[in-house]
């Protein structure tokens, strides 16, 4: 199964680790956009979403940061207390839901923990030359993650804790905005209620979001093997951690075409025929991911004893 | 501190002389055995020409990146020919939404609302070519079915008007000559280049697509803003350009390993099923596209050596997929090896983003032949056409016996 391991972790901010994390073996990482989260597998089989918050430049090294939820099921508070530097943690993706569309002008608003998909987009409109500007709001200062990084960028950005200011002054942060400025937000569930109010009188796709929902839990992600059966020839064959399900098809004698082998190109696409894959792909969107009824065997995996495919 | 590095090696070849053009095979085994990255004297440039070199440089995007043109040219020193691709010729962040609404335009599970009618219209071709001719017909494989069947179902899936599908080819030949150094070449398609610019731009607008194509589907992203409208038709003509010759090519390349090796054939008709597969080792076996530049970003070491800034670098994709370093018994097309990554559709962010809708048009059109066609031999030796960029044939005489129904 693929692993990244934990080669930093820093307290960035109350309640806010930064973890940076690479390929045990230092190869280069699958390539990612602004906007782009990773999916995590934590101690226990528990999967959790981390967007990018690092330099896509850096080819070998992704960074994400994690706020403790005590109210959680315990993924990040395990983040927190217990992975430490060496450790591993399984992952697939990225995936990203959340693009930056080219624009001219952009207006960005973060709450907390919602700055870490913005953090690379406010680097990218810099880079492209782009109009932009940052709303960051949060509990209080020392909550707030990556205020010091994004200080460069001098007034675009304005910090706005609450115990300080009182809520986003969204109404205003939007005025400004012109037929073309595109609207990204991220943050708690009232903050996006908030600017979507705010932006009512826009086009729809003028405003993007992203919402750090808890997903519902599917089974459980696993360690253990499980069998492989290949429905064409009848062939069964067992997956342990250390085989990736397209190499265990191979094995069991079935021709598979594929290319990136890190589940970005396609190329791959089986027909599932029986048991729940593990979707460790770059390339499946939410609805098609719970169909099911397909899997990217380079990455992919099973969550149930058996698994078939049509191959 | 000071590093050693080893003196590059230097080969004073022209990959782009009509000589290499007819037979690139000794060139690429001389650039390989050279050494991992060499110098060609003739053009100032570097090259690359193994497995593992060819598929580092591609994935580098950082490095190696495609915005000063993925041509011999450098965009930062020289005017390109056209308005650089949105897609090919562009690095992130600018690459990033072109390349994010091709690929879901393109992509497997859009393709398939077309599979079953590429199927019957391969049926058809097939049919067409086969009924009533006797017990053998010969015919040019090219003419007839590697061009005959993307120009039959590819530009009806984009969305073009019938009028003036012929200036496609000659489109896609020009610029993929213009990939390579100004010679004979460019200079031959150089007096209709403005003709066919014209016309190729014209097909681009969204009044001339039809509402339900690949071209349609890419204006609707900009109604939606995932791209800007004035990216729309650039990102059409992407399709245009790069869609054509390349799987005429591709098929070409299938045709021809298949009437050369009456094994492979038998494969295929008793397992038509591998249909895809074969359509993938031709690609590494012929690499319809053979070549891509990349311009150096800052000093680059490979293999021991530097390749200096701004330099050009040349990766030979049809070499690496035939390294004997990566592949067994690389010459030979060989329907039982697993071609799987292979380099013929590049690696990497700018990987080919048609490379299903090419996979598709090879399974269709092999899945008919197979299944009408008992034997398929050469009919004479074929002819190659010389590109910059491509491997082609001109012409490739076929012989086929039809299957008794
Ligand atoms: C696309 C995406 C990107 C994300 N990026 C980040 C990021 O960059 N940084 C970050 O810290 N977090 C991010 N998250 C959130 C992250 O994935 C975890 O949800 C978070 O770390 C909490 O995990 P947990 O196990 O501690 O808590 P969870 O168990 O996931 O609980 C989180 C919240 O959901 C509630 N909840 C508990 N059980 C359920 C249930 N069954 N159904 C619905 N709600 C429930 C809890 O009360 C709690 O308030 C992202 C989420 C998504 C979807
Ligand atoms: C056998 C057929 C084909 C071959 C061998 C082929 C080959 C390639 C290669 C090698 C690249 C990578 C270029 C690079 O890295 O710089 C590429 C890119 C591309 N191809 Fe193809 N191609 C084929 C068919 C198609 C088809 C059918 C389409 C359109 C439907 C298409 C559209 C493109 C586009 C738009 C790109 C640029 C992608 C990007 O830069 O992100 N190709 N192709
Ligand atoms: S080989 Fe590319 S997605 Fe599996």
């Amino acid at each position: 199964m693929d692993r990244l391991v934990v080669q930093g972790k820093t307290q960035v901010a109350e309640g806010v680790v930064a973890l940076v994390l690479a390929r045990p073996d230092g190869g280069r990482l699958p390539d990612w956009a602004p906007g782009a989260h990773v999916d995590l597998t934590l101690a226990s089989g528990a999967t959790r979403q981390y967007s990018l918050c690092g330099d896509r430049w850096d080819a070998h090294t992704y960074r994400v940061a994690v706020l403790r939820e005590p109210d959680g099921r315990g993924g990040s508070a395990y983040v927190h207390d217990e992975l430490a530097v060496g450790d591993t943690v399984g992952f697939g993706g990225p995936r990203n839901h959340f693009a930056l569309v080219p624009s001219t002008r952009y207006l960005f608003v973060a709450g907390g923990i919602g700055i870490t998909p913005l953090l690379p987009m406010v680097h990218q409109a810099d880079l492209v030359g782009a109009d932009w500007a940052l709303l960051y709001g949060g509990r209080s200062r020392g909550t707030m993650a990556f205020a010091d990084e994004l200080a460069r960028h001098g007034d675009r950005v304005t910090v706005h804790p609450q115990d300080e200011g009182g809520l986003l002054p969204l109404a205003a942060f939007v005025a400004g905005a012109d037929e073309g400025t595109v609207v990204y937000c991220c943050g708690p569930a009232p903050l996006l209620a908030a600017i979507e109010d705010a932006t009512a009188h826009r086009p729809r796709h003028l405003l993007r979001t992203e919402r750090f929902v808890a997903a519902d839990l599917g089974a459980p992600v696993r360690d253990e093997p499980f069998v492989l059966e290949l429905a064409r020839s009848g062939a069964t064959v067992t997956v342990g951690p250390e085989l990736s399900v397209l190499e265990a098809a191979r094995r069991a004698g079935a021709t598979a075409l594929s290319s990136c082998e890190q589940g970005t190109c396609g190329t791959c696409e089986t027909p599932v025929l029986a048991g729940v894959p593990d979707h460790r792909d770059s390339i499946l969107a939410d609805h098609e991911r719970a169909a099911g009824d397909c899997l990217f065997p380079c990455v992919s995996r099973s969550c149930t004893d058996r698994l078939v495919l049509d191959l | 501190m000071t590093t050693t590095l080893d003196a590059v090696p230097t080969l004073d070849v022209d990959p782009f002389s009509h000589e290499t053009l007819e037979d690139p095979l000794p060139m690429q085994a001389a650039l390989r055995d050279a050494g991992p990255v060499v110098y060609l004297p003739r053009y100032d440039l570097y090259a690359v020409a193994r497995y593992e070199e060819v598929r580092a440089a591609l994935v580098d995007w950082q490095r190696f990146p495609s915005s000063a043109g993925v041509g011999m040219s450098n965009f930062k020193h020289e005017t390109p020919w056209r308005p650089p691709s949105l897609l090919l010729e562009a690095d992130p962040p600018h690459h990033d939404a072109p390349r994010a609404v091709l690929s879901a335009i393109l992509g497997p599970r859009a393709l398939r609302r077309l599979t079953d009618r590429w199927f019957a219209d391969a049926e058809d071709l097939v049919a067409g070519l086969l009924d009533g001719r006797g017990d053998v017909v010969e015919l040019d494989g090219m003419t007839a079915l590697a061009e005959a069947f993307p120009l039959r179902v590819f530009p009806d899936a984009v969305g073009l008007p019938a009028e003036g599908r012929e200036h496609l080819l000659p489109y896609g030949d020009h610029a993929f000559n213009a990939f390579g150094p100004s010679n004979d070449l460019v200079a031959k398609g150089a007096p209709r280049v403005g003709e066919l610019s014209a016309w190729v731009a014209s097909q681009c607008a969204r009044e001339v697509l039809s509402d339900d194509g690949f071209g349609a589907a890419i204006w609707a992203a900009s109604d939606r803003g995932d791209i800007t409208p004035a990216q729309a038709p650039l990102i059409v003509r992407s399709l245009l350009t790069a869609g054509v010759d390349t799987t005429v090519h591709g098929l070409g390349a299938v045709l021809h390993g298949l009437a050369t090796h009456p094994d492979a054939w038998a494969t295929l008709r008793a397992r038509p099923e591998r249909a895809r597969v074969a359509f993938d080792e031709a690609v590494r076996w012929q690499s319809p596209v053979q070549t891509f530049f990349r311009t150096a970003e800052g000093e680059v070491p490979i293999g021991g050596t530097v390749v200096p800034a701004d330099h050009k670098i040349l990766m030979f994709l049809g070499a690496a997929n035939r390294d004997p370093r990566h592949w067994h018994d690389p010459d030979r097309f060989d329907l039982d090896r697993d071609p799987s990554g292979h380099v013929g559709y590049g690696m990497g962010l700018h990987q080919c983003v048609g490379q299903h809708v090419a996979r598709l048009e090879g399974a269709a059109l092999l899945t008919a032949l197979a299944r009408r066609v008992e034997r398929i031999e050469p009919a004479a030796a074929p002819t190659r056409h010389h590109n910059n960029t491509m491997r082609a044939f001109a012409a490739l005489p076929l012989r086929l016996t039809p299957a008794r129904a």
